[in-house]
């Protein structure tokens, strides 16, 4: 199995009140009030020593996302600090889960950008095609909601084809007009970097990876208990789709806070727990479910099976003790190096996962705080779980080729590094 | 709520069929909804009693994917036009609340001669720094019916916001509702401004403007803007309404409609 280290970049300080004064955690927390520029100079550099360590750590890969005006994360742009990361030299996969194509007018610059990366790097970028958030698209970027799909897909579309076809050729979209598509360069990793879609398991999201061969990854903070009615749903499409169970197909992030002992962790970590349910996942309704995001139908099938989910929570996050969060919902996996490896076990294994985003920096975590957890996770964890999968003989074709690390040694197609050096396994 | 039997108006160009409410004999009157989806209030009833009055679904209300064959107001305007050679009307009387009123003006200013007279109701479609026109879309519900109505406490508002209480009638609610947003915002998302202020100029067919004094959603400062662009037009303001005043003052806006399109 993977392990990648995914930062949410988010907001450590924010007021305790922070629920009582304002109606968002995204679109509409006020800049002024709540983000301050100083902090986000101190936090940037924190973001990026932690993104380091974890390379030096040797987690298979470091994850990025992209997200908008919001408290819970703000990494506006993942490929400017993954240039940081790319400089760097690592044998790690650089997974930017991803670039919220709808956004980018023309997605050109989507192509170009990977591209640029992936060459820095030497091939060790997966290129995330996520379709973007309501609050992130309808909201921050204005874009209506009808369109949110539409534009994705076209972006897909004109990007794969930027980084397969020979250029300069015409393309005549719906929302894109070029008539010169010839980005320099084309990325390194032939034909193109490994696609990711990730999603909140809308039935539309699988469908495109199962007609392209993409892998999906959930992304939720819920814990595979809840998760587990979704990821059976896609792995049914896949099933129905006529292709393998290669559980690589899928990735999911997961909260995790690792201590010494059980005990230690939640006198340690539950206050942050606390923090990030009660404050990062504060988004009002009225920017998470806005109609057109789906199509009508979809909707309508959504809500004549409202109530039909397996699962539900029924505490307030903001006082929820370690037992409901761990022990019950397992929305989180904490504890003692022993107990976080064999909840991660069982946790993969219920819902199939190969790539497994870890979350170890939790949004008001200070860099100590991450080091010692995830330095724990490296040493105790991580050896336990990197052979998950090995003996069922998955292999993972989504990998990046030049992301060389706890890779096998034999049919990797090689790939000359950007700087000469010769990668060196891990 | 809608109560109403629709009669399914086959279009071309692949749209699928608009459910158009038909009521009452006389002269045609056209009356193009708000975002909220397709309604027949109480004062239809008042101008269908002198008049034959059609009011349409927005496009893609029905079925969302027909937008992908709309993509912008200037494809809008000629469903419109195809809907009404369907509908066998030559020429009509258009009234337009809201977003409808922002659609009923691009309407006249496209097809100068096929609107007699003109009625923007509250309407949508400039916009000024100084007076934002609020978000509809991305709000709780409780902001929106504070945008939306003077007095929330009146019965025919409470009757206006009732939702069925049986569970398949309000998912249907809901979905209706769903597609309503989904297909206006569609056009005007995340500011309903697409440059009818260069076009009013075009109108031929005389205007009325008719705006709720209180309109906590579309400021009654472009009632006036309104008139000054579009060469035939007048306003009244409606008192004690705010956004929806043929439903917070229905007999005072059917007192000015029955009025001003007679014949």
């Amino acid at each position: 199995m993977k392990t990648i280290w995914f930062h949410m970049q988010g907001y450590r300080d924010l007021p305790d009140d922070f629920r009582d004064r304002y109606e968002s955690i995204w679109v509409t927390p006020p800049n002024d009030e709540l983000c301050h520029s100083p902090e986000v100079a101190k936090y940037l550099h924190w973001n990026l020593d932690e993104l380091e360590m974890a390379d030096d750590l040797g987690f298979d890969g470091l994850g990025l996302n992209e997200h908008h005006q919001n408290g819970y994360g703000f990494p506006i742009s993942p490929n400017m600090i993954a240039t940081v990361l790319a400089r760097r030299k690592s044998n790690a996969a650089l997974v930017i889960l991803g670039n919220t194509l709808p956004l980018y007018n023309p997605p050109i610059r989507v192509a170009e950008e990977f591209a640029l990366l992936d060459c820095l790097s030497g091939g060790r970028l997966v290129a995330g095609f996520p379709v973007g958030s309501p609050m992130d698209t309808t909201g921050c970027y204005g874009i209506p909601p009808t369109q949110v799909r539409p534009r994705y897909y076209e972006a897909h579309d004109l990007i794969t084809q930027a980084w397969t076809r020979p250029g300069p050729f015409a393309f005549n979209g719906r929302f894109n007009k070029l008539r010169y598509v010839n980005p320099w360069p084309k990325p390194l990793q032939k034909p193109h970097p490994p696609i990711w879609l990730a999603g909140g398991g809308s039935v539309e999201t699988w469908k495109f990876a199962t007609d392209h061969d993409y892998t999906y990854s959930y992304l939720s903070f819920m814990g595979h208990k809840y998760a587990k009615v979704l990821m059976d749903g896609y792995w049914d499409s896949v099933e129905k789709a006529g292709m393998d169970d290669n559980p690589y197909r899928a990735g999911f992030a997961q909260l995790v806070v690792v201590a010494d002992t059980d005990a230690d962790a939640e006198r340690i970590y539950l206050k942050h727990l606390r923090n990030f349910y009660s404050k990062s996942l504060y988004v009002a309704p009225h920017f998470a479910a806005v109609p057109g995001f789906m199509t009508k139908r979809s909707f309508e099938f959504q809500l004549s099976h409202r109530g039909a989910s397996a699962f539900s929570f029924d505490f307030k996050p903001h006082e929820a003790t370690w037992k409901q969060l761990v022990e019950d919902s397992r929305m989180v996996i904490g504890g003692s190096p022993d107990t976080v490896a064999a909840q991660i076990e069982e946790a993969v294994r219920n819902i199939r996962v190969g790539h497994l985003m870890v979350i170890l920096q939790i949004q008001s975590m200070d860099p100590e705080l991450t080091a010692y957890s995830s330095g724990l996770f490296a040493e105790k964890v991580l050896p336990k779980i990197k052979g998950i999968w090995d003996k069922e003989g998955y292999t993972d074709r989504w990998w990046p080729q030049g992301a060389t690390r706890n890779q096998p040694q034999v049919a990797r197609p090689a790939v000359k590094a950007a700087n000469g050096e010769a990668k060196v396994q891990a | 709520m809608n109560t109403q039997t629709a009669q399914s108006v086959e279009l071309p160009g692949g749209f699928a069929a608009n459910p158009v409410i038909i009521k009452g004999e006389g002269a045609p009157v056209v009356y193009l909804h708000g975002p909220f989806g397709q309604e027949w209030d109480g004062f239809l009833d008042d101008l269908a009693a002198h008049h034959r009055v059609y009011a349409p679904a927005h496009a893609g209300a029905e079925e969302t994917e027909d937008l992908e064959q709309l993509d912008g107001l200037s494809d809008l305007v000629i469903y419109y036009d195809d809907l009404f050679d369907r509908l066998g009307l030559e020429q009509v009387d258009l009234i337009g609340h809201s977003f409808g009123g922002m659609v009923a003006a691009e309407y006249a200013a496209t097809f100068r001669d096929r609107v007699r007279k003109l009625v923007l109701i509250d309407a949508m479609g400039l916009w000024h720094d100084d007076a934002p026109v609020a978000d509809h879309l991305l709000v709780s519900p409780e902001k929106l019916v504070k945008l939306l109505f003077n007095d929330p406490s009146k019965p025919e508002v409470k009757a206006k916001l009732a939702m069925p209480s049986e569970r398949e009638a309000m998912n249907a609610a809901i979905v209706n509702r769903f597609g309503a947003l989904a297909s206006t915002s569609h056009f005007i998302h995340p500011i309903p401004e697409r440059g009818l202020k260069r076009r009013l100029r075009r109108i031929k067919a005389e205007t009325l403007v008719l705006w709720g004094a209180q309109d906590a959603l579309v400021p009654p400062s472009y009632a006036a803007e309104f008139v000054a662009l579009i060469p035939k037009a007048r306003a009244e303001m409606i008192q004690k309404a705010g956004h929806v005043p043929q439903v917070e003052q229905r007999k005072v806006v059917s007192e000015h409609l029955e009025r001003f399109l007679a014949r």
